[in-house]
């Protein structure tokens, strides 16, 4: 872990260790600092807020939304909940492993795209529906419309 | 003279492009030098049209949609700016016969007003029940609310009231309330349309229900996947405390409510009342044994309130109305309204607020259309993925949470999700199983290993082996542990979906057995 990530862990630590219930709040920060909860800032949290590792690593892990490994350049989530199933999500979840050659939960050979399934985005009147990097929100979104994702994607950093 | 332009907010509406389009509308109406304010308002729930947009007129509020950014230019030239006729052109939003014979009491602002103005939310009727609830004081609002006979608009249904009154009875230096905005059931987005719509309204229930109960500190848990409701709740939080809704002197009383979002992080189980209080402490969503109630020893130890947002944000109408305007509304012991979430595959998806007692019949065809494939509506799933699957021969039972109960089903948020004839049920009782697997917070034997139990029984029954019939008795057996052995509804629910599944639509289960057991 080189300084910069240290520094961000502490300062998420620092700015929310005096709330009532400041794990969850100082792992989000780091998460979005850095795209995922490096397995350095474990021992660092529980330490500071007299927790075990295990508590913390607990924690951690107990929670889809957060990653113990840097995912891609970009996260794609593509919603699996019964609404977006009742409107081709399936389909489109199968279009895109062969399209990008990964599983659920991989990441593509050029490290461009972490593909990831979600359930519910609150989008289920516009199934199906993706989520692109944890804020940019997709609705009726059929092959065309995830290949222009895709290619998005790929040409950006 | 300038014309005021609204386009939604909502995320539902960005993810049909309602940011590119007010861009595009922004960028045409300056090189026209057309004089324009643009509001971004929330959704009224009418999605097929999104990203409606809506031109101010003499006439009232004229509605386009759904609009592209490649329609805006068009839309210029045929002078929308003054409610001309266009393709897109669905007249005054409000007369749209879909929005029209609602009854919107919680969503009544929604769409209507800029969320995050309170100039806006006072004109439309904001802030009288708060008012009114720091003048009867908390006695007299706890039995306001009792009286009005809300129930728990997250799925429960039970009686908010009394709730209250237990929360408030019990003598604590601190108490608590928490609104449950982890709104993780399919085909449910009322919860987020209204953060993002009209956040004010939930602030605003949520103070009052400080005042009733004595409590002084309140949280807001979303979920990470409403990024835009977070934003929109965080924004609003600071209009509402310039406006005297949240601080140390409410209204200029000494009455004091202060109010955090915190973010949940993808745990379906976390919607769970005391897992969500769990996770709020820092820890494992991992559910309580009950008692003690929330009510009595909640976050941290202290007395709290945990309401859905429907639930809190049904408050200030309460107050500011009273308990008999909202109770002449619905059927039974089911009060008020409900704000019914049409989605999956349906012609025209969306929110429709309507008294209890409609059919789902009414709701599915005379709102919804019919099915978007244009196929026969097959089954449709109410209540979250918990819920049971509903067969068209049932499609005029009444919405109340007493008649789907009285069926093995149940309404509890709202969510209506349609499938049409091409669905395989079979397959859709083992993705119930498979959820149920993969969301178990853990703590009790039925849910977490009768899920993946179910699962491998599923797995055998869709694959043709040739002891279906062992093992669909199994299933039952194991529905029936699930059923009565869970310690939460997670476990204890997942059957509904399954064993519905399995007695309406029993044909699905039966491959052709084709390999050996």
């Amino acid at each position: 872990m080189d300084e910069a990530a240290a520094a961000t862990i502490d300062s998420a630590i620092a700015a929310s260790k005096h709330r009532p219930g400041p794990l969850l709040p100082i792992l989000h920060s780091i998460q979005d600092a850095l795209g995922y909860i490096p397995a350095e800032a474990v021992p660092v949290i529980g330490q500071a807020l007299n927790l075990t590792r295990a508590q913390v690593h607990g924690v951690v892990s107990f929670y889809p939304h957060f990653r113990r490994s840097p995912p891609g350049r970009h996260v794609v989530q593509i919603c699996q909940a019964e609404s977006c199933q009742a409107m081709g999500s399936t389909a489109l979840t199968a279009h895109a492993r062969k399209a990008l050659g990964v599983d659920l939960h991989g990441t593509t050979a050029d490290g461009a795209i972490t593909l990831e399934p979600v359930y519910c985005l609150g989008n289920c009147a516009c199934s199906p529906a993706v989520m692109v990097d944890g804020n940019d929100l997709r609705g009726h979104v059929d092959n065309a419309a995830f290949d222009a994702i895709v290619d998005a994607c790929r040409s950006t950093r | 003279m300038t014309t005021t332009i609204y386009i939604p907010r909502d995320a539902s509406a960005i993810s049909r492009g309602a940011d590119q389009v007010a861009h595009a509308i922004a960028d045409e109406a300056a090189r026209r030098n057309a004089d324009v304010k643009i509001v971004r308002n929330g959704s009224y729930g009418m999605f097929w049209l999104e990203p409606l947009v809506e031109v101010v007129c003499a006439a009232g509020r004229i509605a386009y949609g759904p609009v592209t950014p490649k329609d805006v230019k068009g839309l210029f030239d045929a002078g929308f700016l003054t409610g001309a006729t266009h393709r897109l052109h669905q007249g005054i939003a409000a007369r749209i016969p879909y929005l029209e014979k609602q009854e919107r009491l919680t969503f009544e602002r929604v769409g209507v007003i800029d969320p995050l103005s309170i100039d806006d939310y006072r004109a439309h009727g904001g802030g009288r029940g708060l008012a009114r609830a720091l003048e009867i004081g908390p006695a007299a609002t706890t039995e306001e609310v009792v009286k009005s006979g809300l129930r728990g608009r997250g799925g429960a249904a039970f009686p908010t009231g009394i709730k209250w009154r237990t929360a408030a009875a019990t003598v604590a230096p601190q108490k608590f309330i928490v609104c449950n905005a982890d709104e993780g059931d399919s085909g449910t987005f009322s919860d987020r349309m209204l953060m993002e719509g009209d956040p004010l309204t939930l602030i605003e229930g949520m103070a009052i229900a400080g005042v009733a109960v004595g409590a002084t500190q309140g949280y807001i848990y979303v979920r990470s996947e409403y990024p835009h409701a977070e934003a929109t709740l965080n924004a609003a939080i600071e209009v509402a405390r310039a406006a005297g809704y949240v601080g140390t002197h409410l209204l200029g009383t000494n009455a004091v409510f202060e109010l955090e979002v915190r973010r949940g992080a993808g745990a379906y189980i976390c919607g769970e009342e005391t897992s969500l209080l769990e996770s709020l402490e820092g820890k494992r969503g991992v559910v309580r044994a009950k008692p003690p109630l929330p009510a009595i020893a909640g976050l941290f130890g202290k007395p709290t309130i945990i309401n859905n947002v429907i639930s809190l944000a049904s408050v200030p109408i309460i107050l500011d109305r009273g308990a008999q305007y909202y109770s002449d509304y619905g059927m039974g012991q089911s009060k008020g309204t409900l704000a019914f979430q049409l989605a999956g595959n349906v012609k025209h998806p969306g929110l429709v607020e309507k008294a209890f007692g409609l059919t789902l019949r009414e709701i599915l065809y005379d709102f919804g259309g019919g099915s978007a494939s244009g196929r026969p509506i097959r089954a449709v799933q109410v209540g979250g993925p918990l819920g049971a699957y509903i067969p068209a021969s049932q499609f005029d039972l009444p919405l109340d949470y007493e008649a789907f109960i009285a069926k093995g089903a149940m309404v509890g948020h709202g969510g209506i999700v349609v499938f049409d004839d091409t669905v395989d049920m079979a397959q859709m009782a083992r993705y119930a199983l498979e959820f149920c697997a993969v969301e178990s917070c853990g703590k009790c034997t039925p849910c977490r290993i009768g899920s993946v139990r179910g699962v491998e029984i599923m797995d055998g029954i869709l694959a043709g082996k040739s002891d279906r019939d062992e093992r669909v008795t199994l299933l039952r057996s194991l529905c029936d542990t699930m059923l009565n052995g869970s310690l939460c509804a997670l476990g204890g629910m997942t059957p509904y979906p399954v064993l519905s599944a399995l007695e309406h639509f029993p044909q699905d289960f039966e491959k052709p057995q084709t390999q050996a057991a």
